[in-house]
């Protein structure tokens, strides 16, 4: 028991030079903050003496792996905002139609004339057929329109289902097409997101899915959950639609397929515009902030070939009438065309400041989101109160770990103070671990690290209590020792192993900082298991061997 | 020349007092359930829904002006409180404002925000608003089935395994235990209305982890003496094996006390709470693991044939794990 064959002193002594390796550049946490941030603005805008010399601070054969620190630490703001997912399925609908329409229209001798009805749910297409008869015939060609699903979970199963309803024929969205849809509604999203917080160009952003139907952002650094809502929350979606007239308010009747919208400067100004858009936002491939003739602050944009050509051929058919740059349920603008568009670009001109345009023109790049984000949690995070926590937070680590520290030099001599080195190789792992796994760090997180300072040394009281009864019985020091360990394991095994089940658990279901409180406590009970079973007793054994003390003091 | 807490031989009778100390535990918990039906908890808004927002100032805190200068807005209830700290110099000044879940809005829009704010700073020019949180009603209400699940999975995963690892007498003792510790932790918070959020659920689990802990140690001890006296009386030999493992009981305790206790003078007030019901929550646990955790196992019995060869190992699995 006492001897430990040197291949495994070997192991247990690497991993804990590795560990604490790992755990170091956390000690100078600024200086290799910026060489990490160097070295990614260097790969992404190349070399400048600052960003070289900021780089040189940190030699580049060391590990430079930090512990992200958590919002509460550092200030910033967080959100958890849930998609519409619904919204997208009437739009779904309204792209449908036409199709829908074309097709009817081939068998009209039989079904009579259609109508597309205003239906009171988003997601259903409601047509009147005036031949109620034919619905049979509508039926089959409505339903030849359907396209089977290609998803894993949707095979078999096409996306429409059509059913007939007096003289009405009904098409919704099937369940599988529901459940694919939203899925690529919310993928859309969270990369729209990304794509938004990354303009903005903020250090190490959490943008996460969580469910089906939510995302998580967290962005260290930015003034207030206000602003980065601003920046995410606007749907941004540009459309161009006809106008079919003006209008003095929203309650007039718009007529079937149709509706009304503010302007967005004049209040009291409405149009009634088609529902069906010409072009939309998805096809730009480019907007900038710019100024139109009279200087006044504009966006240009640029379509892709099809909305060029779609554009094209709309303006050059309708010289004369007006047009609605409609941008999320208002109208920016709603020029009268003055002749054929058919470069594909064009400008808009609204009310707008300089910030606005810019903005427009940074979401309108960034691409739409498909669906309405509602915000369901928002917390904000001053930087001082983060410094300060993390200030409190140093200072009692510190207090805590000394009284730990003396507390055990006191009780068991110099076996307690072999395990307060073991204590302080147990900190340095349980930091070591922290950045290797790139995990962040909370307030409840550090108050997990002071409660495993404080449990840590439970594993080597374990062992030394039991060494002082064995002392009492065995015969001399080396099978005290090894009886010591050898009884305490079981108790050691048994009562860390409950604890990690409570952490994992906490880490599984917990949220935000419990989940880093988890991470911290799971981590250090690994730790302070490996420190008490191993590398105490190898320091024990060293001890022992070098020394052969005939009697022992525990 | 040794810190010795515990004498190293004590052989002292903890179960001389069991009905007092079985009914003191009994008593308490009616207390706790009671308290918390009658004064119920200080949910924050992880679990209600509504905003928090902490306000900082170089001028003392009036709450009964902040109280005045919001009414105006109509918000219903809106609950003010100082916040104290021994870190905070004379000009700073914090406070904890909470407005209840606006009806029909998932979090709290910015302009409700923006008038709270600029209500505040009408009567003091100098405030500032180091943090602002808000949680929707839905969030919230997920958040409180969710915390609802991780404690009753913690407590059915260390059923389970206590089961595995020793006997079902062990697991129902050391999961009574837990309870014990839970429902008058819960008490206390419902007692001195002590704000309740995610993090002190968190915390009620480490309080399950760590009295676990401890309770494992002791009736490790007990299947140990179970084998080696096959004779005396199971409360001989649990009587026993509490006093065994008293002195690590003790050191470990009171180790993590004096590190919780750093905390939470000089870790702030931002997680006071949360260790607050830490050190409660250790208090009661150590308590529990000698006081009422043997005394189930007393009251349920337990097998006495605990020879290696007939039962499946239970207890030796780990006995040849070595460096």
């Amino acid at each position: 028991m006492l001897n430990i064959p040197t291949w495994k002193r070997v192991v247990i002594w690497a991993l804990c030079v590795l560990g604490l390796l790992l755990a170091m550049p956390n000690a100078f946490y600024s200086r290799v903050e910026g060489h990490n941030d160097a070295v990614k603005a260097i790969e992404l805008a190349g070399e400048t003496p600052d960003r070289l010399s900021a780089k040189a601070a940190w030699p580049e054969w060391l590990p430079s792996g930090l512990v992200n620190l958590g919002l509460d630490l550092r200030g910033g703001a967080h959100l958890l905002a849930e998609v519409q997912v619904e919204d997208v399925y009437a739009e779904r609908m309204d792209a449908l139609w036409p199709e829908m329409r074309d097709a009817l229209r081939e068998v009209r001798a039989s079904i009579g004339t259609i109508r597309r009805q205003d239906s009171d749910a988003p997601d259903e297409l409601r047509v009147r057929i005036s031949r109620p008869e034919g619905m049979e015939t509508a039926l089959v060609t409505v339903r030849a329109l359907a396209r089977p699903i290609t998803t894993l979970t949707g095979v078999g199963s096409s996306d429409i289902e059509v059913r007939g309803e007096g003289d009405e024929v009904v098409i919704t969205l099937s369940e599988a097409e529901r459940a694919a849809t939203d899925s690529r509604t919310l993928q859309q999203s969270l990369e729209i997101v990304r794509r938004r917080v990354d303009e903005v160009g903020t250090r190490e952003p959490t943008i996460l899915r969580q469910g089906n139907d939510r995302i998580l952002i967290q962005v260290p650094g930015i003034g207030s959950a206000d602003e980065l809502k601003s920046l995410i929350g606007t749907t941004a979606r540009l459309t161009f639609h006809p106008v079919v007239g003006r209008a003095d308010s929203a309650d007039q009747p718009a007529g079937p397929n149709n509706f009304i919208l503010p302007d967005m400067t004049d209040t009291g100004v409405f149009y009634i515009l088609e529902k069906t858009a010409v072009v939309s936002g998805e096809e730009l491939t480019d907007a900038q902030p710019a100024f139109d003739q009279n200087g006044r602050p504009s966006v240009t944009f640029r379509f892709n070939p099809t909305g060029a050509r779609k554009f094209g051929q709309y303006t050059a058919e309708n010289v004369g009438s007006p047009f609605a740059i409609m941008l999320d349920d208002e109208v920016i603008s709603a020029p009268v065309i003055q002749e054929a568009i058919p470069g594909g670009s064009g400008q808009i001109t609204g009310n707008f400041t300089i910030e606005e345009s810019t903005e427009l023109a940074v979401l309108l790049r960034a691409g739409a989101l498909p669906a309405e984000l509602v915000f369901l949690e928002e917390r904000t995070i001053g930087p001082e109160l983060g410094a300060d926590s993390i200030e409190a937070g140093k200072i009692a680590s510190l207090v805590a770990f000394s009284a730990v520290l003396v507390f055990m030099a006191l009780s068991y001599g110099w076996f307690g103070i072999l395990a307060n080195i073991a204590l302080l190789i147990n900190v340095g792992l349980i930091f070591g671990l922290l950045s290797a796994i790139g995990a962040t760090l909370t307030l409840p997180g550090i108050a997990g690290i002071v409660l495993t300072i404080g449990m840590a040394v439970d594993a080597n009281v374990l062992v030394f209590e039991r060494i002082r009864e064995e002392l009492k019985t065995a015969r001399g020091p080396a099978r005290a020792i090894e009886l010591g360990y050898e009884k305490a394991l079981s108790a050691i095994l048994d009562a860390n192993i409950t604890t990690f089940i409570t952490a994992t658990i906490l880490f599984m279901l917990g949220a935000g900082p419990v989940r880093g409180f988890a991470v911290t406590l799971g981590l250090g009970i690994l730790t302070s298991v490996f420190t008490a079973i191993f590398v105490t007793r190898i320091m024990i054994v060293m001890w022992m061997e070098r020394r052969r003390p005939r009697t022992l003091e525990v | 020349m040794r810190l010795k807490l515990v004498p190293s031989e004590t052989d002292w009778n903890f179960f001389a007092a069991a009905r007092v100390t079985f009914g003191a535990s009994l008593v308490a918990m009616v207390l706790s359930v009671a308290l918390f039906f009658v004064m119920g908890l200080n949910f924050g808004i992880d679990f209600r829904g509504g905003t928090t927002i902490r306000t900082e100032s170089i001028r003392p805190v009036d709450v009964g002006a902040y109280r005045n200068a919001l009414a105006a807005l109509d918000l219903g209830d809106v609950s003010i409180s100082e916040v104290f700290d021994p870190g905070f110099g004379p000009d700073k000044n914090v406070a904890q404002v909470r407005i209840q879940a606006q009806t029909g809005e998932e979090s709290v829009t910015p302009e409700t925000i923006a008038a709270v704010a600029a209500a505040l700073q009408q009567i003091d020019p100098s405030i500032s608003f180091p943090s602002i949180e808000s949680v929707g009603p839905k969030v919230s209400g997920e958040l409180v089935r969710t915390a609802i699940m991780a404690v009753t999975l913690a407590l059915a995963a260390v059923l389970f395994y206590i089961w595995l690892r020793f006997e079902w007498q062990f697991a129902l003792g050391a999961v009574a235990a837990l309870v014990h510790d839970v429902i008058l932790t819960i008490g206390v918070f419902a007692a001195f209305q002590i704000r309740f959020d995610l993090a002190i659920i968190a915390a009620l689990l480490t309080i399950v982890g760590y009295s676990l802990n401890d309770t494992v140690v002791v009736f490790d001890r007990v299947r140990e003496n179970l084998r080696k006296y096959k004779k005396p009386a199971l409360k001989k030999v649990l009587n026993l094996s509490i006093n065994e493992t008293l002195s690590r009981t003790v050191m470990t305790s009171l180790t993590t006390l004096l590190a919780l206790f750093a905390l939470f003078v000089l870790g702030g007030d931002v997680i006071r709470g949360f260790v607050f019901a830490m050190i409660w929550g250790i208090l009661v646990g150590t308590y529990s693991s000698v006081f009422v955790a043997s005394n189930i196992l007393l009251m349920l019995g337990v097998k006495r044939d605990w020879s290696k060869n007939d039962d499946g190992g239970a207890g030796t699995q780990f006995a040849n794990v070595d460096a």
